[in-house]
């Protein structure tokens, strides 16, 4: 076969491959580590939809780091519906007129169907006794996580044990400063995102605990069952919201506004909440949160909102040029 | 042939070449040998039924098509674009002509990344011919045409940089004497220059298949990684990796390993009946 044959074929797969059908089209643009969690999702949205309304609806997927993904979405990418796991990439949205600017109060549970926290997991029968923030600041324990600079997966942790601190030392911001001063100087590693943290601690055995969302704890955990890592919650926590909204722009030209809405709506519903409790988030669906209340320990939940007055207030404080994660990494 | 050794300086034992060559050994070995073995030992990790299983995965599949799709419509344009410049640059005068032997080897000292974002600062939405696509409804970034925009950009010196030099050397006598005998353009390229430049050319096409095949930076900017419609097997691999499923990272990895190899064989193979 000559080489314009070839391409002529390979033009007719393209064109084959994707006929003109008349039915629902969604593009979900999501976060890295997501994909799990939406296959199992999306045929159950699909069965819903098939008998809700009797149309077909083809949902694709595309996965990769949420701030990444909100630029590519700037730039083009048509996305319906954005499922992140960052609540500021869907703040750049609204800001670039994609989003509706109240999207917080689009859904609810400030839009964010299922969420997870900074949380622990420690190496086999937790040799060290590690059960809570100040653990991680004694001189015998390193703990593990990413540059809160690169990930930021990282910056959840920074801002729960600053928070814990806080309330430690009535809201004494030197003290929580100190603190985290001493758990930066235990970080033997600090690696540019969650997943090469991982490695640090499952692959090259470096640390006594990693810190990642929980939700990652538990996979973690599965993955590498050979290690017997446990998984340890503490006594309190930062709300990670992972936030959803319809790409009001895009969905409009494609005409998919209804089905996106429906879809995003269709995640509150308790039976995508308990594919989400399967998949180690934690979920708002009381009855669901109920079913499985012992895999996921209580604890005091703090937001950022609360703590820090919202995410421009803190990106301001804490991570400007300067800020105190500056100054925490200065003196460690 | 027999009876020409290479002569050995007085006083230099044979220790130095068997340590050279010794040296060269281990390090073939730790650094490519080595990663080689290890992509297909953790591929097969979980046994044959798992990595069957990996690698039909329809995402993965689909992943494996479009890589397979972008080389072929990448490595002839580019062929076509190597040998039009290097022609050009080896046997015209012009003005602009140094200027095109640097513009052609400009990919090679750009960052693929760099590439992918000017890319998408041009034909992207808020880019400078955004919205005239947008109007015209174009797709261009996010799409098959983006990613082959970027591929053959990074693909772009390698068969002109591999027949230029070849060129040059070989001058123009035989295709000025073709002329005189009466050939006509045409003739005088399929007869003459093609054959003589053809192992270059070859070797060219080779080495922008096996880029075009891994290309990660650029693609990545600029593909959006849908999955089934623009993920390309690199940004696969990187998926599955970043999902924890380690074995069907390297179940991918070992696809795009075994492309490689071939081409590297298929090369061989033609380079033997020369």
């Amino acid at each position: 076969m000559t080489f314009p044959k070839l391409r002529l074929a390979a033009l007719a797969l393209v064109l084959g491959a994707s006929p003109a059908l008349a039915q629902d089209k969604l593009l979900n643009v999501s976060y890295d580590i997501g994909r799990e969690l939406f296959e199992a999702l999306n045929p159950q949205f699909q069965t819903y939809w098939q008998e809700k309304s009797g149309r077909d609806v083809t949902i694709d997927q595309s996965h990769a780091g949420s701030s990444k993904q909100a630029r590519a979405i700037l730039e083009g990418l048509p996305a319906d519906v954005v499922t992140f796991n960052q609540e500021t990439d869907v703040d750049v949205l609204a800001q670039g007129g994609m989003v509706a600017e109240n999207w917080r109060e689009a859904f609810p549970n400030g839009a964010s169907p299922y969420f997870s926290l900074p949380s622990f997991l420690v190496r086999e029968g937790n040799p060290k006794g590690i059960e809570d923030w100040d653990d991680l600041a004694r001189e015998d324990v390193q703990p593990v996580f990413p540059n809160p600079k690169t990930s930021g997966n990282a910056r959840y942790t920074y801002l729960a044990a600053y928070a814990y601190a806080l309330a430690q030392n009535g809201g004494d911001h030197d003290k929580a400063q100190e603190f985290l001063g001493k758990i930066f100087a235990n970080v033997p590693v600090f690696d540019t995102g969650g997943r090469a943290a991982t490695q640090t601690f499952a692959e090259r055995e470096i640390g006594d605990v990693l810190v990642t969302f929980e939700a990652e704890t538990k996979s973690i955990a599965k993955q590498y069952a050979d290690q017997g890592f446990v998984p340890v919650t503490p006594s309190m926590s930062l709300f990670a919201a992972f936030p959803v909204a319809v790409v009001a722009e895009n969905a409009e030209r494609a005409g998919s506004t209804e089905v996106a809405t429906e879809y995003l709506n269709w995640l509150y519903t308790p039976e995508a909440q308990d594919t989400m409790a399967q998949n180690n988030y934690r979920t708002t669906d009381a009855e669901v949160t109920a079913k499985y209340a012992a895999e996921f320990p209580q604890l005091e939940l703090v937001t950022v909102d609360d703590v820090y007055g919202g995410w421009e207030q803190v990106t301001a404080d804490h991570f400007a040029e300067g800020g105190i994660l500056d100054k925490v990494f200065v003196n460690r | 042939m027999t009876a020409l050794a290479l002569p050995h300086a007085p006083g230099q034992s044979r220790a130095v070449p068997r340590l050279l060559i010794g040296l060269a050994v281990v390090l073939t070995a730790i650094f490519v040998v080595a990663p080689l073995v290890f992509i297909f030992w953790r591929a097969f990790a979980e046994g044959w039924a798992v990595y069957v299983a990996n690698i039909t995965d329809p995402m993965t599949r689909h992943a494996i098509w479009l890589t397979a799709l972008v080389a072929v419509i990448v490595v002839p344009v580019n062929i076509a674009f190597g040998i039009a410049s290097a022609w050009a640059i080896a046997r015209f005068r012009f003005p602009g002509r140094k200027l095109l032997m640097v513009l052609v080897e400009i990919p090679f000292s750009i960052s693929p990344i760099i590439a992918g974002i000017c890319y998408l600062l041009l034909y992207g939405r808020q880019g400078l011919l955004g919205p005239f696509l947008a109007d015209h409804d174009i797709k261009i970034m996010f799409a098959l045409p983006g990613i082959l925009l970027v591929t053959m950009f990074v693909t772009a010196p390698f068969v002109a940089r591999e027949v230029l030099p070849l060129m040059q050397a070989q001058g123009s006598e035989q295709e000025q004497a073709a002329v005189t005998l009466g050939a006509r353009g045409w003739q005088v390229f399929s007869r003459v220059t093609l054959p003589n430049i053809r192992w270059a050319l070859l070797y060219g096409a080779v080495l922008a298949t096996a880029r075009a095949v891994g290309e990660f930076g650029g693609v990545s900017v600029v593909s959006g990684s849908i999955r089934g419609q623009t993920n390309t097997l690199p940004l696969q691999i990187e998926l599955m990796f970043n999902d924890l499923n380690t074995t069907g990272a390297f179940a991918a990895a070992s696809t795009l390993t075994v492309i490689a190899l071939v081409v590297l064989v298929v090369k061989a193979a033609l380079e033997s009946r020369r």
